[in-house]
């Protein structure tokens, strides 16, 4: 019954941690506009929260042992590719737009929408988990 | 937790745009300035930018790894009368093309900006996420 209450909870706080983790792949890129040789980094959401969302579904309804757990009650370890949602695993390497002598593949125009972009989507996910968890607390109450 | 480093991959960047501007105002002060008693008259310099991982291996800061002189040929002006004048009547200035540095210190300063404003909208979002369900 809970489960079910902080179900959407929990989806947007993957979503948010997602999104704080572009956020900073974007702002590297932003950092290393000027320097020769680094290449721009970007994160898929859609896959990486696809992920985030498969690799955790429900523990309990796990039959077959995963490696390293030697009983189905078992607790499985995290592990340095599933551990963290937001692993570094999951960046990529965003395309070359207009390629520049020095090999550095930043474009600038198109980071800053990005970093715009993702801002409002980070907020709205923000948003998201408000509106719920005012749900939640007035469901409690029952008033 | 993760968009903390934001403020230092960002401010490592800050760091190293001022550094670039500092090198730019120095050039183009000594953009006139002519070669002393020893015939060695001033070489524009230039930062070079490296990428430094902060943290995890996802931030990447950047880091002024060195600054070097620039080695194309000083500028030699006919002016017999200047004090400075060597014995063919040449004075040496320095190889600071103020145009390049013009356009360098433009550059920098449009990163800078870049910067700050990924800084404050770091801000704002982690003072949004502080204020979560109230």
């Amino acid at each position: 019954m809970f489960a079910n209450l902080t179900s959407g909870l929990d989806f947007h706080s993957k979503a948010l941690v997602l999104r704080a983790e572009r956020q900073r792949a974007i702002a590297s890129n932003i950092a290393n506009a000027d320097t020769p040789g680094y290449v721009a980094r970007d994160l898929d959401f859609k896959s990486a929260m696809a992920n985030a969302t498969t690799s955790s579904l429900a523990p309990g309804s796990n039959t077959s042992p995963a490696s390293g757990v030697t009983h189905k009650n078992h607790i499985p370890l995290p592990d340095g590719t599933q551990g963290g949602i937001g692993s570094l695993s999951k960046l990529g390497y965003a395309a070359q737009t207009q390629p520049s002598m020095d090999g550095n593949s930043v474009d600038l125009d198109r980071e800053r929408a990005n970093f715009v972009d993702n801002s409002v989507r980070y907020e709205a996910t923000l948003r998201f988990i408000n509106g719920q968890s005012k749900t939640i607390l007035s469901a409690i109450q029952g008033q | 937790m993760s968009m903390f480093s934001i403020f230092g991959v960002s401010g490592s960047a800050i760091s190293a745009q001022s550094q670039r501007l500092n090198v730019v105002a120095s050039n183009l002060a000594n953009a006139d300035a002519v070669a002393g008693p020893d015939g060695q008259g001033y070489k524009g310099r230039q930062v070079v930018f490296e990428t430094v991982p902060m943290g995890s291996d996802a931030s990447a800061g950047v880091k002024v790894s060195s600054v070097r002189e620039n080695n194309e040929p000083l500028r030699k002006v006919h002016n017999p009368s200047h004090p400075s004048a060597d014995s063919e009547g040449y004075v040496t200035h320095s190889n600071v093309n103020p145009v390049e540095e013009m356009v360098n210190m433009i550059s920098a300063s449009r990163s800078y900006q870049n910067n700050v404003e990924v800084m404050n909208t770091a801000k704002t979002l982690l003072l949004k996420t502080l204020q979560m369900g109230q």
